[in-house]
């Protein structure tokens, strides 16, 4: 649904361009009445506001990224391998949250769960195994994950 | 702080890289080189590389050998990502002033002036970790009366491992100048620098004691302008050029023969751009401001002798109104290297339309110009349609004598094109990771 920016066709001088649309106007007409189901509808004369996607998903454009998944330990959570998260980088990682965390240089999805003083990066999937982060993992959080976009 | 006016400094610490590693976390400690066009040398490292002696503008093949042994990580400019990553950080800067100027890719200025904020160290602080969270980028942050202070603020922010430095009394400030020779002031060439020495003027606290007249002398206006500034007295660019009207061709003669000694390194980047005096709604007048800001950036780059490939058209409404809020830009790759104004208005207005979006109330429109080399290390095209090959640079030539001799803005482009095409080599490039869906980050699950 998220607009796809392949870069705007220039002619042949340009290359490309190339951009994140920070509030790009995806348009589905709102319409603030019931359509009468087989009458012939002046909706046009209605239409008071479109919505953009962009708006309701990417509230704060500056700090959001787009990350795909690769793997299959986040499925109970709607999360699957080849889905599209959007990370934003500004929240705050609080318990039962799912994130973005760096441990040993790589970048994984994982639920957070905070216990007192003890972290945990626990999958959403019974066949993975929790793990209990230790000071020596040397583990960041990268960012928040706000969404998922999955094809049906 | 008792001065009338404060600027801040926000400068991203070697920003390719830190681009780089925001999206690669195995690359943090690790010596990182990042390589102009062509990759032809290093444009940008990390502070591990430059600790193996190795400096910016090192032939890539020079280091080739270290590379294994280093285990050196190598990229080629990617400067679609650290487009998009500078838009970023000039977005969040921007909550923090009223009144943001960008300077290059990966410079602002904040004016904090008539800010009420009791502890401006707090305030360097707070821009430091939000930049960094919502970004990965490491910004340090020179906090000064004067915009030449700020700068010599921030060479220090960067050393002192806070990434914060405040000149807010005098004695701070007499410190710093005291420690600051006189080739680190901003604005005065190795060759300038050396003159000075020689004359027994070593760091900035002596030339700041200096009579204008002398100054002036030497270094015309401008250099009045920047000693005022050491001294904490802030020069605006308006008041600035307004002084050089009114002596007009005395001056610029002497300016344009000082300039030889007096120049700046060549910039990597070039921005041109300036908050509107009201709010600008029509389309129509923001493309107006475009060519005047193209024509400015493009004439800045024919000054230092160079040629440019990228150009990035961004625009703003007023964060502190409340109203709605858009903010947007784009980024266009020309087919080769010039500084011909419409190679690059012709796309800016078609970025421009692109982005423009109605029912706001504009603030601010800019250009920046990247991807500059000198104008002799432009590639060879085979093509033989490069800048300097054809009669481009001749025209330009003409037109900026033209117009030093009967004022700026005498000849002037309506706008005209050249198709060409060029291919650069890049093997050692990053993905596009925030500006294409094929090319997004990879997390594991």
């Amino acid at each position: 649904m998220i607009k796809q920016d392949k870069g705007i066709k220039l002619g042949d001088n340009i290359k490309g361009i190339y951009g994140f649309e920070g509030t790009a106007k995806i348009s589905r007409p709102l319409v603030g009445m019931k359509i009468p189901a087989g009458f012939p509808s002046p909706a046009q004369d209605y239409i008071e506001d479109s919505l953009d996607l962009n708006e309701f998903l990417v509230p704060r454009p500056s700090s959001t990224y787009f990350v795909r998944v690769d793997g299959d330990s986040m499925i109970d959570a709607g999360v699957f391998s080849g889905d599209i998260l959007i990370v934003d980088r500004s929240l705050e990682a609080v318990n039962n949250k799912v994130v973005i965390a760096v441990i040993d240089s790589e970048l994984t999805v994982k639920r957070l769960k905070i216990d007192n003083d003890r972290y945990f990066l626990v999958p959403d999937n019974k066949d993975y195994p929790a793990v209990e982060v230790e000071e020596w993992m040397n583990m960041t959080i990268w960012g928040v994950a706000t969404y998922v976009i999955h094809k049906l | 702080m008792n001065y009338p006016t404060i600027y801040a400094l926000a400068d991203c610490n070697h920003f390719y890289v830190s681009c780089e590693r925001a999206f690669n976390p195995s690359l943090e400690n690790k010596p990182v080189a990042v390589l102009s066009n062509n990759d032809g040398c290093v444009v940008a490292l990390s502070p591990e590389l430059k600790r193996l002696g190795v400096t910016r503008g090192t032939p890539w093949f020079k280091i080739k050998h270290l590379i294994k042994e280093h285990d050196i990580k190598i990229f080629s400019s990617n400067y679609t990502l650290y487009a998009d990553m500078s838009f970023r950080v000039m977005t969040i800067l921007e909550r923090f002033t009223p009144d943001l100027e960008l300077y290059s890719i990966d410079e602002a200025f904040l004016n904090f002036s008539g800010l009420n904020e009791p502890d401006f160290n707090r305030y360097g602080s707070t821009i430091r970790s939000v930049v960094r969270k919502y970004t990965g980028i490491p910004v340090s942050v020179g906090i000064a009366p004067t915009k030449t202070l700020a700068k010599l603020a921030n060479r220090i922010a960067k050393k002192n491992g806070s990434g914060v430095f405040c000149i807010d009394n005098e004695q701070v400030r007499r410190k710093v100048l005291q420690r600051t020779g006189v080739d680190h002031i901003w604005g005065i060439g190795s060759r300038y620098a050396a003159k000075l020495r020689k004359r027994g003027i070593d760091n900035a606290l002596q030339l700041s004691l200096v009579d204008d007249d002398k100054i002036a002398r030497d270094m015309t206006i401008v250099g009045v302008r920047m000693v005022n500034e050491l001294r904490g007295i802030p020069c605006s660019e308006e008041s600035c050029s307004r002084l050089q009207d009114s002596d007009d061709i005395a001056w610029k003669k002497k300016a344009s023969s000082f300039n030889t000694s007096y120049r700046d390194e060549p910039r990597k980047s070039i921005v041109s751009s300036k908050s509107f005096g009201r709010p600008v709604s029509k389309y129509r007048e923001l493309q107006e401001a475009l060519y005047c800001y193209c024509d400015t950036a493009l004439k800045k780059l024919r000054d230092q002798g160079s040629v440019a490939k990228r150009i990035t058209v961004y625009l703003t409404t007023n964060p502190f109104r409340n109203e709605p809020q858009y903010a947007n830009y784009r980024e266009a790759v020309l087919p080769g290297y010039s500084a011909y104004p419409p190679d690059f208005t012709e796309p800016a207005v078609k970025m421009l339309k692109s982005i423009y979006r109605k029912g706001f109330r504009y603030k601010k429109i800019g250009v920046m110009i990247n991807d500059i080399i000198l104008q002799e290390e432009a590639p060879i095209d085979i093509f033989d349609t490069a800048y300097i090959d054809d009669q481009r640079s001749d025209i330009m030539d003409c037109v900026d004598k033209i117009n030093s001799r009967w004022g700026k803005g005498t000849v002037h482009f309506a706008g005209l094109g050249i198709k060409r095409r060029w291919e650069m080599r890049r093997q050692h490039l990053s993905p596009k990771y925030t500006t294409s869906w094929k090319e997004l980050l990879v997390v594991k699950a």
